[in-house]
């Protein structure tokens, strides 16, 4: 179920899975980057854990939850992915205003957050970026859901969907953010941000299994 | 109340460099720096940017943010995003080169533009040196000249000099309330990008516009004008229009 717990849950493993991937995140990073992904998102879910923890009350809507990582991430994590995923989750909690997602509310939710960071970043399909991982996450999501697929499924979908765009992304030259700076050399490399929505994406995923 | 300047930079001490640099030109304009995480490592802090926003807007003030690397632009959207509508409205980011771009709002900040003009003076300032950068290879040594002594050339500095050495000159007072700030500096930069010569104007390169505002040329002042090369008539000729015409400003 796409509930309150189900936010709450989906960020505790987020935290988890992105401290597991801490160092491949860096490493990624500094192939193509300043270095700095793994440890700044690591930073920045640390932090909203701590905030989570914290909470004296229990969070009424999905978007309740959403909203705190957002502005915790964006004044933790430094470097572009704070006001990146920040931008993301803020979207995401106004389309997720509600204490429960039906499947049309996880696509919302999702096609909300795709739509911050392309605001923010400016950035479009094919420059290695994590657009690149969550537009078929969305595009998956959409389907699933007009298939009849549960919440749990649409959410499976977009991970699994997730996974293919961010290792879709390694022959591609980035023409976007720090590793453009690269030019024919980002090629051959998977983009760490495309790598940690994939990651993001299947903590949502678990968390609704 | 001048327009004031927010600098975000990935680096504190990148910003409270540019912001050194920027306030020796514009004495009293308010310039704040943003840079750095809160530990002094690399990146940008939305609460350090969403400070200095909160500073810079006080008291119903305006500011120009000029930004280093893409994550700062990113940082300021999210502050501004997230930012009370109206403090939002009166807040624009620039796109400019840093230093550059500082520098010329800053100075057009001191001569009392408001937001617009703050914002086209920081965002004129990447073209108009990209301009300077590609003259012709004889005015990198005009400008060495300019830059260095007079002595270079017996000419310089000897008012009744005749014409019959090549350089043609002429004298004006200029007419702008408020100086050769930013916005007229950058006209005469780029007008002379037209013309093939070498024009200097107090012995600064007329074709930098961070030279010819350094010179902070108040009203009334007196603007000696010197030319050499093929166009030096021309150049000279349309330099003493857009001077007595006040560059539009009047």
């Amino acid at each position: 179920m796409t509930d309150v717990a189900w936010a709450v849950d989906w960020v505790r493993r987020s935290a988890q899975v992105v401290a597991e991937h801490r160092e491949e995140l860096i490493e990624l990073d500094r192939q193509i980057g300043d270095g700095d992904h793994g440890e700044n998102l690591n930073r920045g879910f640390t932090a909203v854990v701590a905030k989570l923890d914290a909470l004296e009350q229990a969070p009424e809507t999905v978007g309740d939850v959403l909203k705190l990582v957002a502005t915790t991430l964006m004044s933790t994590v430094g470097g572009a992915a704070g006001p990146l995923y920040g931008t993301a989750f803020l979207r995401a909690s106004k389309a997720a205003a509600t204490p429960e997602l039906d499947s049309a509310g996880v696509v919302a939710t999702l096609e909300a957050a795709l739509e911050g960071i392309v605001a923010r970043g400016k950035a479009t399909t094919g420059e290695k970026t994590m657009v690149d991982a969550w537009t078929p996450a969305v595009e998956a999501a959409v389907a699933r859901a007009d298939a009849g697929g549960s919440p749990a499924e649409v959410l499976a979908a977009a991970a699994d969907a997730a996974t293919q765009g961010a290792q879709a992304t390694i022959p591609l030259q980035a023409t976007k953010g720090r590793a453009s700076y690269l030019g024919e050399r980002s090629v051959g490399h998977l983009d760490p941000g495309a790598r940690s929505t994939e990651l993001l994406l299947h903590a949502a995923a678990e968390a609704a299994a | 109340m001048s327009v004031a300047l927010i600098l975000v930079s990935h680096v504190r001490e990148l910003a409270e460099g540019a912001v050194r640099l920027a306030a020796q030109m514009a004495p009293g304009v308010t310039i704040l720096a943003a840079g750095g995480l809160e530990d002094g490592a690399i990146g940008t802090s939305f609460d350090t940017v969403e400070a200095a926003i909160g500073r810079a807007t006080a008291d119903e003030g305006a500011a120009v943010v000029l930004t280093d690397l893409g994550s700062a632009v990113l940082t300021t959207e999210s502050v501004l995003e997230l930012a009370d509508e109206q403090v939002a409205a009166r807040v624009r980011i620039a796109d400019a080169p840093f230093v550059e771009g500082a520098v010329a709002a800053a100075v057009a900040a001191h001569g009392g533009a408001g937001l617009e003009g703050v914002l086209a003076a920081a965002e004129a300032a990447g073209g108009l040196f990209a301009e300077a950068g590609v003259e012709p290879a004889s005015h990198h040594a005009d400008a060495a000249h300019a830059a260095g002594a007079d002595s270079a050339t017996p000419a310089a500095g000897v008012a009744e000099q005749t014409a019959d050495d090549g350089v043609v000159r002429a004298t004006r007072t200029l007419l702008n309330p408020q100086g050769l700030h930013a916005r007229p500096a950058a006209t005469v930069a780029r007008t002379m990008a037209g013309y093939d010569a070498h024009v200097r104007v107090n012995g600064s390169n007329a074709a930098s516009v961070l030279e010819l505002m350094k010179l902070a040329a108040p009203q009334g002042a007196e603007l000696r004008i010197e030319a050499e090369g093929p166009q030096a008539q021309e150049a000279v000729d349309a330099l003493t229009a857009a001077i007595d015409e006040g560059f539009g400003e009047l």
